[in-house]
């Protein structure tokens, strides 16, 4: 067996088994933990103090659960009760948090605990999401 | 048929049910087709991508060159993805090029004014490669006009470097990715390439209601990249650069369309590539592989 072939494999094996690790972890990394509310009060006080710029705009909480139904829903649940992933965004946790803290975790993400970022949205998307999670309540 | 042969297809058929089977996710993808910004592939999603690009070759046919890419999240700090190339010249032949294995690795946890996500990519192909993925040392058009039949047997081993730095600002994000390839077959030398990018959606503000053309679907903006030659020769002379406009429609149906007309900045460089994309993600496919392979 040439020098090539040999290394091609060894690239192919380490690709296969890579993908194996990555899928058999996949459950254990990204499960839903309570301690994700934590990131909510690491917000500095500056940007848990932002209030939110669409409060008043009819169509932001409209807009926001449709943007919630495209980006989160996946994760949290179709009525952010919480799933597989993600927590419930209908906990006192996140209801009692200021617009800012949501805010900011949107924007940063929780990447340890495999939230994205989603600073890919803009800022008037991510504020419709807050004015839509802040609709919510804490009922279900 | 032997037995491992018969696992491997029913394992191949399994995982082709199981992207057939997830929900498919809403897509929110950039418009570069050759500059990266920061934004990683969510955790445990497939997104499946086919490009195209037409090049315009003076000395030899025109071409087609294809690759499909398969981008999975594997955590929310590291995207995986492999890429299998193929390419048509115009009254030559149609063939397979080689793959690419690519990882980007977010660095930093949180937002900063730049976000730096680190590439590493192993490639495995032939010098007939024509998609262009990124364009580095002394790339020059002229490259392109060898005859398939011969350059289909000189093989590459490369390894790819990038720095990917990006930032997002009041809806627009700013990309710059300098690179570093180095073909490990051989005595070849370090040779490096750039590639930077601006793009904006069209609407800042989602609107209330579903559409297919709202502007807040389209995300436009332009690219440039080019090679910087090697390490005995870095520098601009002898290099192909390219200017490329890119727009991508974020379909409500999961789909993305991306379009980009590119324009060769010197004699070196191909006058006129037309490239164009379609991708489609699915969530939730590491959860289906993970039950797969014995997971809860």
């Amino acid at each position: 067996m040439t020098r090539t072939a040999k290394f091609s494999i060894a690239v192919t094996l380490f690709v296969v088994l890579t993908m194996i690790v990555s899928f058999a972890q996949h459950d254990r990394s990204t499960s839903p933990s309570n301690s994700v509310y934590v990131e909510l009060t690491n917000a500095p006080k500056k940007a848990a103090a932002r209030p939110n710029p669409l409060a008043t705009d009819p169509e932001a909480q409209t807009a926001g659960a449709k943007l919630f139904a495209q980006r989160c829903a996946e994760c949290h649940g179709e009525t952010a009760e919480g799933g597989k992933k993600g927590p419930s965004l209908r906990a006192s946790d996140v209801q009692q948090a200021t617009p800012g803290a949501i805010f900011w975790v949107l924007t940063n993400g929780v990447v340890r605990r495999g939230m994205p970022v989603w600073s890919k949205l803009p800022d008037a998307q991510r504020w419709q999401l807050v004015s839509y999670i802040k609709s919510l309540g804490t009922g279900s | 048929m032997k037995r491992t042969h018969r696992r491997l297809i029913h394992f191949c058929l399994l995982s082709f049910a199981s992207v057939l089977l997830a929900p498919l996710a809403r897509a929110q993808e950039s418009p570069y087709i050759v500059t990266y910004d920061h934004y990683l592939e969510e955790p445990g999603n497939l997104e499946v991508e086919y490009f195209s690009t037409f090049g315009t070759q003076r000395g030899a046919g025109d071409f087609v060159a294809d690759w499909t890419e398969f981008e999975y999240g594997a955590t929310a700090w590291w995207t995986t993805e492999l890429y299998l190339d193929g390419q048509s010249t115009f009254h030559d032949s149609t063939i397979f090029t080689g793959f690419r294995w690519e990882n980007r690795f977010r660095l930093l946890k949180a937002e900063h004014v730049v976000n730096p996500v680190l590439y590493v990519e192993y490639e495995q192909i032939n010098e007939a490669d024509k998609v262009m993925k990124e364009v580095e040392g002394h790339d020059v058009e002229a490259d392109h006009a060898v005859p398939n039949a011969l350059a289909r047997h000189d093989l590459d081993h490369e390894l790819e470097f990038k720095l990917l730095l990006s930032s997002t600002h009041n809806g627009w994000n700013f990309a710059f990715n300098p690179l570093a390839v180095k073909n490990v077959t051989g005595g070849n030398p370090w040779e490096f390439g750039y590639a930077i990018g601006a793009s904006r959606p069209l609407a800042l503000k989602a609107s209330a209601h579903h559409c297919n053309l709202c502007g807040e679907n389209f995300i436009a903006g332009i690219e440039m990249y080019g090679g910087l030659g090697d390490r005995y020769s870095f520098g601009l002379p002898d290099t192909s650069h390219y200017l490329a406009p890119v727009i991508a429609w974020n379909l409500p149906s999961d789909w993305t369309l991306r379009l980009s007309p590119g324009f060769g900045l010197n004699d070196n460089s191909h006058r006129f590539l037309l490239r164009w994309g379609l991708s489609r993600e699915f969530s939730g496919f590491g959860e289906r592989m993970a039950r797969l392979l014995g997971g809860h």
